[in-house]
């Protein structure tokens, strides 16, 4: 088998896969609750929900961190997925022979913290930011800068590992996963490294993000049944549940890989990207950058679309995306969509934001390895609009050699990612 | 390998609006607009006042963003009409973005009437709850959002070729420039708007630095004498974006190159005396630098500033050192594309032939920029 591809670049092998979602910890656990069709929403008990308009969340709560806020989650998420996918890849702990690429959500400061800066200052009357910066000034809250800076999360992660050069932190809102990985695929393709730890990462369910989404109304509002609440593609949608989880891949190039005997859980063939002008946080309604993304994501694989055996679908459950998200299939699948499996992971993980597009190509590679297309569960009401085979509420098994996966974020990101067991033509 | 051009530059920041501003306050060398009042005792370099409209034609538009976005939609603008980009729909449709970004502004009033509520809430977490759901305004969460800066510069000048935003203070700069020369070198791509924005007149940047204990409360000082009086930055609004291009795509469309971009080196050393200045010492090898004119990043703050100070004296004995904290102030991820800028701009004006930019993060990172004549 040729290490390069058809367009004579080096191909990138998956050598590690770590994962960690509110169905457990580690990948045999969590593929073996995504393909039981078990969800892992349930009622929020990190924070009183009382006024909230969603009171549910695919939170990771097995998972202590202190102080509890979403960038110390986070950078235990990502280490948890990140010595899981270095340990499968037999490279050496704490020396990565390559760069990192982290998807990290947007960090500041949260309210505990804003609350002891209030207290500190001694104001008794009304508080502003005059008193937060005269306790700040105290010098007593120093480890807080670290805290809520940017690039905190990749420098500690970048520690651990021990990945070469200057991290880069990462987002492109709901797409970033798929970003950290496209990242990754280049900098191996443009012969800079021969491995990188890419890495997605996301435990922002915190009031405050939650009623951000909230007042956007994005959010499903299905709280009776917290475990049914996600679902994608049926009629009776109406938002997405957020989620939290960590993924990473440790790529290689392929040749580096085979000549130190790892061995290849998978290759990443292909990536297509595209940016949308028309909307904030809605689609172009003609979906074109959509699907620009995913012919790109195609073409850059050497794959053709009947090639493709099984799309691993951004499908949030929001009225606008899986609209959208069926159209722009239909449009590069044709009439082959109506049987063509798609399924959504956030069914049952929801919307890990961040790390979704790395989760989710995680699933993506453990499809194709094991045969078996998790479902997409709570599809019991189809929507006539969007006829899809979404591999209805049980798992199947079926020959998949190509897999597509979708991101798609506010701000205009659409990221297509094409997975395959060996390159096209091996 | 492509060589790396530099054919648009857009740059605003408190020494006013343009490349041409910009360099004749540096070779004015006056000293740089200060506001000490409005956050005393914190100096902050205030943003000049810009006519949104030349810009940002829509007021809807206007009306979404925060300072930050609309600094650096403003500064993507200028780039994009520097490049002779701007009118060039196709172009803009296959044009890569690349923005270095931090996060947005909060309701300060909202933040201090909840805070002050907090004290003698029954059921804080309740009462939280209300005030978020019933005070925040649904749309500031897009003006908060890391990448929306990329996200409007799409919608507002049509840049959709793909975007992605990097994060992590002044490093998220010096690599987002990294690997967009990286990208155009190896033929990945052939056209990048890169670039980041900052907003300083914000308290609540200004509280996370001042809980680190690195901002400087005095009335402005230039950088290098402030490590003796204790060390410290002052935070400076600006934005600044470039075009960047192959020579041969520049070429084919007639653009003329300021400068060229010869190679980005970036690292993160871990921290202790004397670190700054051997990964400075590494970078401008593997760059081979011989500038005969430096651009420094440099904060301000103790320890780091003398280091950079003394690598710089090996690197580049006899040049001139211009820092950009002198002229617009700390512009955190958009400080090193803005000295990219101030050096493009010098070249371009054979003002020099080869430049070193730097960049020493106030916390970590490092990274240089070689340029050369176009």
């Amino acid at each position: 088998m040729a290490l390069r591809d058809t367009k004579g670049r080096p191909l990138v092998a998956v050598t590690g896969m770590g994962v960690v979602t509110s169905l457990g910890q580690g990948k045999d656990d969590t593929w073996a609750a995504l393909t039981a069709g078990k969800s892992g929403i349930h009622r929020i008990e990190r924070f009183p929900t009382d006024g909230l308009r969603t009171t549910i969340a695919g939170t990771v709560d097995h998972v202590d961190v202190e102080p509890f806020c979403a960038p110390v989650l986070s950078e235990r998420l990502a280490m948890l997925a990140a010595e899981e996918a270095v340990g499968q890849s037999g490279l050496t702990p704490g020396d990565f022979p390559g760069a990192l690429f982290i998807a990290v959500p947007p960090v500041e400061m949260e309210w505990p913290q804003r609350k002891a800066l209030a207290e500190a200052s001694g104001q008794e009357g009304d508080v502003t930011y005059k008193d937060l910066l005269k306790a700040a000034a105290s010098g007593a809250f120093k480890p807080w800068h670290d805290l809520f800076i940017f690039g905190t999360v990749a420098d500690r992660v970048a520690d651990r590992f021990g990945t070469r050069g200057s991290p880069i932190s990462l987002s492109t809102a709901c797409s970033s996963g798929a970003t950290a990985i496209q990242l990754g695929v280049e900098a191996i393709r443009r012969g800079e490294t021969d491995a990188a730890l890419c890495i997605g990462t996301d435990g922002s369910v915190n009031p405050e993000s939650l009623i951000r989404f909230s007042l956007l109304s994005a959010l499903s509002t299905q709280n009776e049944n917290p475990e049914g609440a996600s679902k994608p593609f049926s009629k009776n949608r109406d938002g997405f549940v957020m989620g939290e989880g960590g993924a990473a891949l440790v790529l290689e190039n392929a040749e580096a890989a085979r000549a130190r005997g790892a061995t290849i859980l998978g290759y990443v063939l292909g990536c297509g990207e595209r940016g949308d002008s028309f909307h904030r946080t809605r689609s172009s309604p003609d979906g074109a950058p959509g699907i620009a993304a995913l012919r790109q994501a195609l073409a850059d694989a050497g794959v053709q679309p009947d090639d493709i055996d099984y799309i691993n679908a951004h499908g949030t459950s929001t009225p606008e995306n899986d609209k959208m998200e069926a159209m722009s299939c239909t449009a590069v699948f044709g009439e082959r969509m109506a049987s063509l499996p798609i399924s959504s992971n956030k069914s049952m993980i929801g919307h890990t934001l961040t790390a979704a597009g790395a989760v989710e190509a995680v699933m993506s590679l453990l499809t194709i390895s094991t045969g078996r297309i998790p479902p997409t569960i709570n599809y019991q009401v189809p929507d006539p609009a969007i006829p899809l085979d979404v591999v209805p509420n049980v798992a199947r098994d079926a020959k998949v050699s190509y897999v597509l996966s979708n991101s798609f974020g506010f701000g205009g990101q659409n990221t297509c990612l094409v997975f395959g067991a060996e390159p096209k033509g091996a | 390998m492509r060589d790396v051009v530099i054919t648009g530059i857009g740059l605003v920041s408190s020494a006013g609006e343009g490349l041409e501003a910009h360099l004749n306050a540096l070779s004015g060398g006056g000293a740089p607009h200060t506001d000490l009042a409005t956050f005393e005792p914190f100096p902050v370099h205030p943003a000049t006042a810009l006519e949104w409209d030349r810009q940002i034609p829509k007021k809807s538009d206007q009306r979404q963003m925060e300072p930050w976005q609309k600094l650096g939609c403003y500064a993507a603008g200028l780039a994009l009409n520097a490049a002779g980009a701007k009118e060039d729909a196709a172009l803009k449709g296959r044009m890569q973005l690349i923005v270095s970004a931090g996060g947005g502004e909060r309701d300060y009033a909202v933040d201090g009437q909840i805070l002050t509520g907090l004290r003698n809430a029954e059921n804080p977490g309740v009462f939280l709850n209300e005030r978020l759901m019933g005070d925040l305004r649904p749309t500031l969460f897009l003006a908060q959002l890391s990448n929306l800066l990329a996200g409007n510069i799409a919608i507002v000048h049509g840049v959709t070729g793909a975007s992605r935003t990097f994060m992590g203070e002044e490093s998220s700069g010096v690599d987002a420039l990294r690997i967009a020369r990286e990208r155009i070198a190896s033929g990945q791509d052939d056209i990048f708007l890169v670039g980041g924005a900052y907003n300083a007149e914000r308290p609540d940047v200004l509280l996370i630095y001042e809980m680190g204990g690195f901002l400087w409360k005095k009335p402005y000082a230039p950088v290098w004498n402030r490590p003796a009086e204790g060390g410290g930055m002052i935070l400076g609004s600006g934005a600044c974006f470039m075009v960047l291009e192959s020579r041969e795509h520049a070429a084919s469309r007639g653009a003329k190159p300021l400068a060229a971009v010869a190679g980005i080196a970036s690292d993160r050393s871990r921290r202790k005396p004397g670190s700054a200045e051997a990964s400075l010492h590494r970078l401008a090898k593997q760059l081979e630098a011989k500038p005969d004119v430096v651009i420094s990043g440099a904060t301000g703050i103790k320890g780091i500033t003398e280091d950079e100070q003394a690598a710089l004296k090996d690197i580049a004995p006899g040049a001139p050192v211009h820092a950009t904290g002198d002229l617009v102030g700390h512009t955190m991820e958009a400080q090193a594309p803005t000295g990219v800028a101030l050096a493009a701009g010098l070249i371009a004006g054979r003002k020099a032939s080869e430049a070193l930019v730097t960049s020493v993060g106030h916390w970590r990172g490092e990274g240089a920029i070689r340029l050369t004549k176009a």
